[in-house]
């Protein structure tokens, strides 16, 4: 059970005068369960990429698989895919329009063709994942705040039961407790339903404090993948295409210059805190 | 009295339902008096709510004041007589860089605020050039705009703010949707406007590492003014700020986590040379 995706490219307007290649040549395999951050600078590739994973977009040229298939091919249930990989998209609030709660996080399991029972137990279930209590159930969704509004859009996707849920910056404007609620809510997700989830972000913290996997784009090509440790060591490199480490990781460089014994490939304040307090002890 | 300056200032918005009857009141911003100095650089932070960006909006006279005055250059914004002036004198900056430009080249679009300002037509092109040096985008200046990253759109939609020649600047979140670079791109600019031009800076943001450098610190809350102070002064309270539901910037949040641990180290750090320093390194 995976999404592979063999030689992908994708070739905006070819032929044309404003022919441009979004995604150069792209191998990637994407395992079950795992939270995987995917960053890059505006224009990298990123929304792009996401795009295939549910084949939204299909590439000019290579395969993407879903579970051994090729998605692609003739025969291949398209509508079964995008509810099996959930996409969420930059300010999803933007696309509620039921007149209340409830129904908006109905709409997309009732297009399965579920009944009307299966509907309400998930749309339920969906509501509880992300958090809004019953009272909201009823209210317009437009008279929720900012934060509440996005975790009902996130929970319409949810109610898709998707194995692979995929989030274009689902923090973008949001108070910064806004931020760790709807990630927190995302990661303890993820521990009980076991399902996959791809954070696209532009917040290198809050890829470190999550996910165990980065991808970062670049120019349409995959320029690193692995743990976030790893990832972040190559700061420099980041830094040349727009990205950066987190602001701990350069206190921790920082501190190491000055002579204290610390790692520098510290990506949490957690983990800084106590390297610090091990470090000034000895 | 400052170049922006509210007294007490009240504004309430009628929530109706579906068939239009008045369900209720609310007071988005609720007797706030708040003075600003030609110059200063002020910060405004808030959760999501709070009453900051109608703050905001009042200041340029989107919105008008239910109760109490906003003067801006010492104009009420309540006299549409003044209109104009203020327009001209304080101007926005919001989230979206897609929704403010409008125009199909970069210096077609910077030009266009002083365009209908009037300015006449070599003084309009003075003005683009020195705006989009100012925000380090001149050489963009034939460019389409669709063709720039979101830090360049958004530096361009402030080289056109600043091509009216105001006296203030408001933005609202203008890194919110930006990478890394995009929002150090313009901070940068922000910053150089304020130092070097003497433009008065309003920022109102979530990223809290972006306002270490300004003179003066908001916090909203519920409409009122929660907090004020020096960033030194607003970022020692941690732990008032989560109430908040706000944050510090990550080597603030580590000095008072080190302290917390038994480390002599005083609240309030925001630079990783003060905590090198605080360390005894």
């Amino acid at each position: 059970m995976s999404i592979i995706l063999d030689h992908v490219s994708h070739i905006y307007e070819e032929g044309m005068a404003m022919e441009h290649a979004a995604l150069k040549d792209i191998n990637l395999v994407i395992p079950d369960g795992q939270f995987i951050g995917l960053i890059g600078h505006t224009g990298s590739g990123k929304s792009t990429l996401v795009q295939h994973l549910n084949g939204l977009l299909a590439p000019t040229s290579g395969n993407v698989y879903y579970n051994g298939a090729d998605i692609h091919e003739k025969d291949f249930d398209k509508k079964q895919l995008r509810s099996k990989v959930g996409l969420v998209f930059q300010y999803p609030e933007h696309q509620l329009f039921e007149i209340d709660v409830f129904s908006d996080v109905c709409f997309g399991p009732k297009n399965l063709g579920l009944d009307k029972k299966e509907v309400e137990l998930r749309a339920y279930a969906a509501l509880k994942q992300v958090g809004i209590e019953d009272e909201y159930f009823y209210q317009s969704p437009f008279d929720l705040s900012g934060g509440q509004k996005r975790r009902v859009a996130i929970a319409g996707v949810l109610a898709m039961k998707p194995e692979v849920l995929i989030l274009d910056e689902p923090t973008a404007g949001l108070d910064p407790k806004g931020r760790d609620e709807i990630l927190d809510q995302i990661a303890r997700l993820r521990k009980e339903t076991g399902i996959t989830v791809i954070l696209v972000s532009h917040s290198m913290e809050d890829v470190a404090k999550y996910v165990d996997r980065i991808i970062v784009m670049n120019q349409g090509q995959i320029m690193f993948d692995d743990a976030p440790k790893v990832v972040f060591r190559h700061y420099k490199e980041l830094e040349a295409v727009g990205l950066a480490a987190p602001q701990v990781t350069y206190i921790m460089q920082a501190l190491k210059e000055k002579g204290l014994e610390v790692d520098t490939d510290i990506t949490t304040i957690e983990e800084a805190k106590t390297a610090i307090l091990k470090a000034l002890r000895r | 009295m400052g170049i922006v300056k509210t007294d007490k200032l009240v504004f309430e918005y009628i929530r109706r339902d579906e068939e239009g009857n008045v369900e209720g009141i609310t007071r988005a911003v609720d007797e706030v008096s708040l003075d600003v100095k030609q110059g200063d650089f002020v910060a405004i932070l808030g959760h999501n709510g709070s009453g900051k960006s109608t703050l905001a909006k009042h200041i340029n006279a989107i919105l008008y004041p239910t109760e109490g005055t906003v003067f801006v250059d010492g104009k009420n914004t309540s006299d549409e007589s003044n209109l104009w002036d203020i327009r001209q004198e304080a101007g926005m900056v919001f989230q979206n860089p897609d929704n403010q430009i409008i125009g199909q080249v970069v210096e077609e679009d910077v030009g266009f605020g002083p365009e209908n300002l009037g300015v006449p037509t070599k003084e309009i092109w003075e003005r683009v050039e020195e705006s989009l040096k100012a925000v380090g985008m001149y050489e963009f200046r034939k460019y389409s705009p669709n063709k720039l990253s979101g830090g360049q759109k958004q530096r361009v939609s402030i080289a056109g703010v600043i091509a009216m020649h105001p006296k203030c600047i408001i933005l609202d979140e203008p890194t919110a949707m930006l990478d890394p670079n995009g929002r150090k791109e313009v901070i940068r600019a922000v910053r150089a406007l304020n130092d070097v031009e003497g433009i008065t800076v309003i920022l109102i943001t979530h990223y809290m590492e972006e306002i270490i450098h300004a003179n003066k610190v908001f916090v909203m809350d519920k409409g009122k003014i929660a907090m004020e102070g020096t960033p030194r002064e607003i970022f020692s309270q941690v732990d008032k700020l989560k109430k908040l539901r706000l944050d510090v910037p990550q080597v603030t949040l580590l000095a008072h986590e080190l302290r917390e641990s038994g480390l002599p180290i005083p609240e309030g750090i925001l630079t990783k040379e003060e905590l090198i320093k605080a360390l005894g390194l």
